[in-house]
C-alpha cells in the first residue's frame, strides 16, 4: 500500500460513496450464494434470524472489500477497471476506508455471532481476514495464484449460511464451497486474458504476465473440468436433485466446450476475433454460476410441495 | 470558496447524516425485533429471584 494523498480536499463523500466502499455488486452475490446456502439446509431459521444472518454476511463482505480498498488503492489508480473508486477518485480518504472496514467487521461478526450462532460467526471473521489480510495483503502482489487461493474468501458465504442454520460444516456446504473455489479462477484468468493491460500495468502477477497465456489456457481447461466434476456431484447430495442435475449437465457441457476451445486457440487466433471466445466463457461463467445456485434454491423451496431431491 | 446558505458542501454533509441516521435507526429496530425472535422462541425463562419457587425445586429433584 503506498501513502498516497488521493482525497480532494475541496470534496465532502456523500453518504453513496461509502456504500461504494462496500463492493455492491460483490456483496450481491455474496447476499444471493449466502441465501441459498441458508435455504438449502435441512434446518430452518425464524424468516427474522436468516434475514439478519444474510444481512451481517453481506455487511461482513462488505467491510473486507472496504478493507480491500484502503489497502489496494494504489493499484486500483492504475488500472482503468477500478480508478473511479472512490479512493483513486478523490472521493473519501484512505483511513475512511480502513475506519469503515473495521468497525463493519467486528459489528457483522458480533451481530452475526448473536443472530445464527457462534461456528458461523466464525466462519465469517475468517473470511473477512482471509481476503483482507492474505489474500490482499499477501497473496495478490505476490503470487501468480492469487486469484486461487484468494478465490476461496468469495467462496466462503454458501458455506457460511449453511452453517448459519444447522451449527456445522457438511458435504454440501463443503462442495458449494468447492464450486465456488474452481469456478472463480478460470473466470478471472478468461477476463485476465482479454483485459491484459490492466493488471500488467499495475504489475499484479497474474498468470498470463507470470507463466505466459498459453500455460493460462492449459489451467483454464482443467479448472473447468475439475469444476466440472464438483457441480455434478453435488447433484447427488441432499441438495441436488434432478433439476439441479440438468442444470449443472446443460452448463457444464457449454463450459467445458468453451474451455476446449480456449485452449485450442492461440493469440493469433484471439486476436483476429477481439477475444470472442475468451469474451464468451467469461459471460457465461457469470450465468453459470447464479443458475446453480438457483438450481440449487429451486430444488429447496419445491421440497414441501413434493418435487425436488430425487424423489 | 465563498461558503453559501446551502452549498454543495452542505448537500453532502446532509447526504452523510441522513444516510448515518437512518442506518442507526434501521439498526436498532432490526436489534429489537431480532430480541424479540430469540426471547420468545426461546421457551420460558424462570430464574432465581430470592423467593422459593416449588416449581424449580420439583424439576430440580426429579
Amino acid at each position: 500500500m503506498a501513502d498516497v494523498p488521493y482525497h480532494n480536499q475541496d470534496y465532502d463523500p456523500v453518504f453513496g460513496d461509502y456504500v461504494a466502499l462496500l463492493k455492491p455488486r460483490v456483496m450481491s452475490l455474496v447476499v444471493f450464494t449466502a441465501f441459498v446456502g441458508l435455504m438449502a439446509a435441512p434446518v430452518a431459521l425464524h424468516p427474522v434470524e436468516a434475514f439478519c444472518a444474510i444481512l451481517f454476511i453481506a455487511i461482513g463482505a462488505g467491510a473486507s472489500g472496504s478493507l480491500n480498498m484502503w489497502w489496494d488503492a494504489d493499484i486500483d489508480a492504475i488500472m482503468r477497471r477500478t480508478k473511479s473508486r472512490p479512493i483513486p477518485s478523490g472521493r473519501t480518504t484512505p483511513d475512511a476506508a480502513l475506519g469503515l472496514g473495521v468497525a463493519l467487521s467486528g459489528l457483522s461478526v458480533l451481530m452475526l455471532g448473536l443472530a445464527a450462532n457462534w461456528h458461523a460467526a466464525a466462519w465469517l471473521a475468517f473470511t473477512i481476514f482471509f481476503y483482507a489480510v492474505v489474500y490482499s495483503m499477501f497473496l495478490k502482489r505476490a503470487t501468480p495464484q492469487n486469484i486461487v487461493i484468494g478465490g476461496a474468501a468469495g467462496a466462503l458465504p454458501p458455506l457460511i449460511g449453511w452453517v448459519a442454520a444447522t451449527g456445522s460444516v457438511s458435504i454440501e456446504a463443503v462442495l458449494m464451497f468447492a464450486l465456488i473455489f474452481m469456478w472463480t479462477p478460470p473466470h478471472f484468468w478468461a477476463l485476465a486474458l482479454f483485459m491484459r493491460s490492466d493488471y500488467d500495468d499495475a504489475k499484479v502477477p497474474m498468470l498470463t504476465v507470470t507463466h505466459g497465456r498459453p500455460s493460462t489456457r492449459r489451467h483454464i481447461l482443467v479448472y473447468a473440468l475439475l469444476q466440472a466434476a464438483l457441480a455434478i456431484g453435488l447433484a447427488f447430495t441432499s441438495v441436488g436433485g434432478l433439476i439441479y442435475f440438468s442444470v449443472a449437465l446443460v452448463c457444464n457441457v457449454i463450459v467445458l466446450k468453451d474451455a476446449v476451445r480456449i485452449w485450442r486457440r492461440d493469440e493469433v487466433n484471439s486476436e483476429a476475433d477481439d477475444f470472442k471466445v475468451e469474451r464468451a466463457f467469461f459471460k457465461f461463467s457469470l450465468f453459470y454460476l447464479f443458475v446453480h445456485f438457483l438450481a440449487i434454491l429451486a430444488e429447496a423451496l419445491l421440497v414441501p410441495y413434493g418435487f425436488g431431491g430425487w424423489s | 470558496m465563498s461558503i453559501r446558505v446551502e452549498s454543495d458542501m452542505h448537500r453532502r454533509r446532509r447526504s452523510q447524516n441522513v444516510g448515518v441516521a437512518v442506518c442507526l435507526v434501521l439498526f436498532i429496530g432490526l436489534v429489537m425485533v431480532l430480541s424479540l425472535v430469540k426471547i420468545t422462541n426461546s421457551g420460558p425463562v424462570e430464574g432465581y429471584d430470592h423467593a422459593p419457587r416449588p416449581a424449580l425445586a420439583d424439576e430440580v429433584s426429579q
